[in-house]
């Protein structure tokens, strides 16, 4: 049974291609609006304490930060249509600084919201389908999926549906909406992992069965922070019609046994690193086994009505080359080099995945302009479908772009500083707001990512290093994923000043593993020099066509640190 | 009354917008150099008791002291870079914040 209505399963003059509200979805979240508009009337009254209204507050994604209020938008599985772009863009003028920035979770901050402005925030965001429920707390969040859903050629099946399903289903849900901890879920539908599934608290794989049916890898128990763990598999293979069943029962085992006693140990990565792997999923099991599994049986027709959301666009039927495309490549070397590193493969013919990089060089990662994200809603529109993705790696993607259309769309995202060609490349940098924005962080990590992107500006350069992912965190929390970068950089206080700790080693894929410490603090002026010494040796000691992950396996770890050290007798503190 | 082992002023930030402000002689200010310098545990307390009393009347939240250097001016620095942070803005858009120049509307005290 739904509250959805499937007669409003389709409305003309919108995007075919991602989830629209009904009316139920729309009460839901206009009655939230509600909610929180008399909360924070009550509390500008002085009818309710800061202790009484900040779970509210963070109930509804708004922090206070070190200069101001934070509030966090809901980007559902990163995907976006150019309306809710816009109009992103337009909350970004009217009550912010005339920006947002887009996080390694898929959402977009605000840095500057005033309390006073939220309820009318959240409503001009209900006008367009998006809210900021469930960004912050001890609830499950925003459910994040693989950026290249629905268009990649490696795909199994899209992976948005599911995390729709997922969305619906953990929304106020009653029995989780004071967890431990707080809860990530990440769903992918790949032979490649984009989405970090291994690094969240339950990652999914939609896979297919023995006799070719959907179901599900289950892994549970990855995560990052200051602890940081590579999630176990629990299920080699769970079949749909028990998806919630069995996500319902991980979550009860965790509400049971996860630690409430110390909010460090509270994550279920603790548990099942304490419970041990065969304790916890002998839980799970036990629980799935027992349970009244009639609440949550699968609904074919419920899901159907959701994946209907997600069908491909209206694609034309194209040559695989295009000879425009080779053409614009020989008359445009820049573009050319565009095209080579940010434009992935599509799984339809004479199509491409555009990554638009919000990482220019001295910029600061994942912030986009309010003129820079219309310019994206109407590239989307003119390019392909009106439909945008958020990547984890704070960039955005065009999922269907023709690639007769490519030069043309590379010159509209060129006049907005938007062509930075170095997706995947060392100046691709995820990083944190750390210190500059963070009220948690202990240093600065964007000046970090702007000091190391001019250092390896040259683009021949980045080309010869290749694909190498560096990430920075400003605190130990790791919200710029530096467990799981091939270079990580952790920003810590040490004796009063900024110290940065550099890890090696770290793997967000399916070959996921955990960065290991390659010596002391450096300082912040170090750090391109320690990054540079790093990737030197790299180039010198990488066979043919070896990345920089597979190099660090091979050599082991005391030959990166030697290198490491060599760098400190030149006079580097480390 | 014993002195403290360095000066400290009071932060907090305005409930309504976010700001930062600091405890200053007649009330709160958006500038740090008019904030009110506590030199002995004595006056810190007094400091944290006023803010804290404002946090009760719902003006302010997150009141915390703050070590500070004390210039030839007897305007007060401060110490930490978190804290210096906080007077100015991000380090990495100095259009923005309290360093921009461009105070928010409206009357801090």
């Amino acid at each position: 049974m739904t509250a959805h209505d499937p007669l409003q399963a389709a409305r003309p003059n919108t995007p075919a291609t991602t989830y629209l509200y009904d009316n139920y979805d729309t009460a839901f979240v206009r009655e939230r609006v509600a909610e929180f508009r008399e909360q924070v009337r009550r509390r500008l009254a002085g009818a309710s304490t800061e202790d009484e209204f900040r779970p509210f507050r963070l109930m509804n994604g708004l922090y206070l930060q070190l200069h101001a209020y934070m509030l966090r938008v809901a980007i559902p599985y990163g995907t976006l249509t150019a309306r809710q772009m816009r109009r992103l863009a337009d909350i970004a003028d009217k009550w912010d600084n005339g920006y947002g920035h887009f996080t390694t979770r898929q959402n977009l901050q605000y840095n500057w919201p005033k309390l006073v402005d939220v309820p009318d925030i959240l409503e001009a965001l209900a006008d367009v389908e998006m809210h900021a429920i469930q960004t912050s707390g001890n609830c499950i969040r925003n459910v994040t999926a693989d950026h290249f859903a629905g268009v990649a050629a490696d795909e199994y099946e899209d992976p948005r549906p599911t995390a729709e399903f997922l969305r619906q289903w953990s929304s106020l849900h009653p029995e989780f909406s004071f967890l431990p901890r707080k809860f990530k879920i990440a769903v992918s539908g790949a032979a490649d992992d984009r989405a970090a599934i291994k690094v969240h608290d339950i990652g999914l794989r939609v896979i297919a069965g023995e006799n070719g049916e959907a179901g599900y890898e289950v892994i549970v128990g990855g995560g990052l922070g200051r602890s940081p763990f590579v999630g176990k598999l629990v299920r080699e293979f769970l079949p749909r019609e028990d998806l919630l069943a069995y996500l319902e029962a991980i979550l009860r085992v965790y509400n049971r046994y996860g630690r409430r006693d110390n909010k460090y140990k509270a994550r279920i990565k603790i548990l099942v690193h304490e419970t041990g792997l065969d304790q916890i999923r002998a839980e799970i099991e036990s629980e799935f086994a027992s349970m009244d599994r009639a609440p949550f049986a699968h609904d074919d027709s419920e899901f159907a009505r959701i994946a209907s959301y997600f069908a491909p666009p209206p694609y034309e039927a194209l040559p695989a080359r295009s000879s425009r495309l080779e053409a614009a490549k020989k008359e445009n070397p820049a573009f050319a080099f565009f095209e080579e590193v940010n434009v992935s493969p599509h799984k339809i013919d004479g199509y491409a995945i555009v990554t638009v990089s919000l990482k220019p060089i001295g910029g600061i990662p994942g912030d986009a302009t309010s003129e820079q994200m219309r310019v994206l809603a109407e590239a989307s529109e003119k390019f392909g479908f009106g439909e945008l993705r958020v990547s984890h790696e704070q960039n955005i993607i065009l999922p269907h772009v023709k690639k007769d259309d490519l030069f043309a769309l590379w010159r509209m995202l060129d006049a907005a500083g938007l062509a930075t060609a170095n997706a995947g490349l060392l100046t691709d940098i995820i990083s944190c707001p750390g210190l500059d924005y963070c009220a948690l962080a202990t240093a600065r990590s964007i000046p970090i990512a702007q000091a190391i992107a001019r250092r390896f500006k040259d683009p021949e350069r980045q080309r010869l290093i290749g694909k190498l992912g560096i990430k920075i965190s400003g605190c130990i929390n790791a919200c710029g994923h530096h467990h799981v970068g091939a270079i990580g950089i952790l920003g810590l206080e040490k004796k009063g000043q900024e110290s940065y700790q550099i890890t090696l080693g770290g793997d967000p894929t399916l070959s996921a593993s955990i960065g290991e410490l390659v010596g002391p603090g450096v300082t912040a002026d170090q750090v391109p020099d320690v990054i540079e010494h790093i990737v030197d040796f790299y180039l010198s000691e990488r066979l043919a066509g070896e990345s920089f992950i597979d190099t660090w396996r091979r050599l082991g770890h005391a030959r990166f640190k030697d290198a490491v050290r060599r760098e400190g007798e030149d006079g580097a503190d480390i | 009354m014993a002195v403290l082992k360095n000066p400290q002023i009071l932060f907090a930030n305005d409930l309504r917008d976010g700001e930062v402000l600091f405890l200053g002689a007649d009330g709160w200010t958006r500038d740090h150099r008019a904030a009110v310098v506590a030199r002995d545990s004595a006056a810190a307390a007094a400091l944290e008791a006023r803010g804290k009393a404002e946090v009760a009347t719902n003006r302010v939240v997150d009141v915390y002291l703050a070590d500070v250097a004390v210039d030839a001016d007897g305007a007060p620095e401060p110490l930490h870079y978190r804290e210096k942070m906080r007077i100015k803005g991000p380090s990495v858009r100095p259009d923005l914040g309290k360093q921009s120049g461009t105070e928010r509307a409206g009357d801090a005290a």
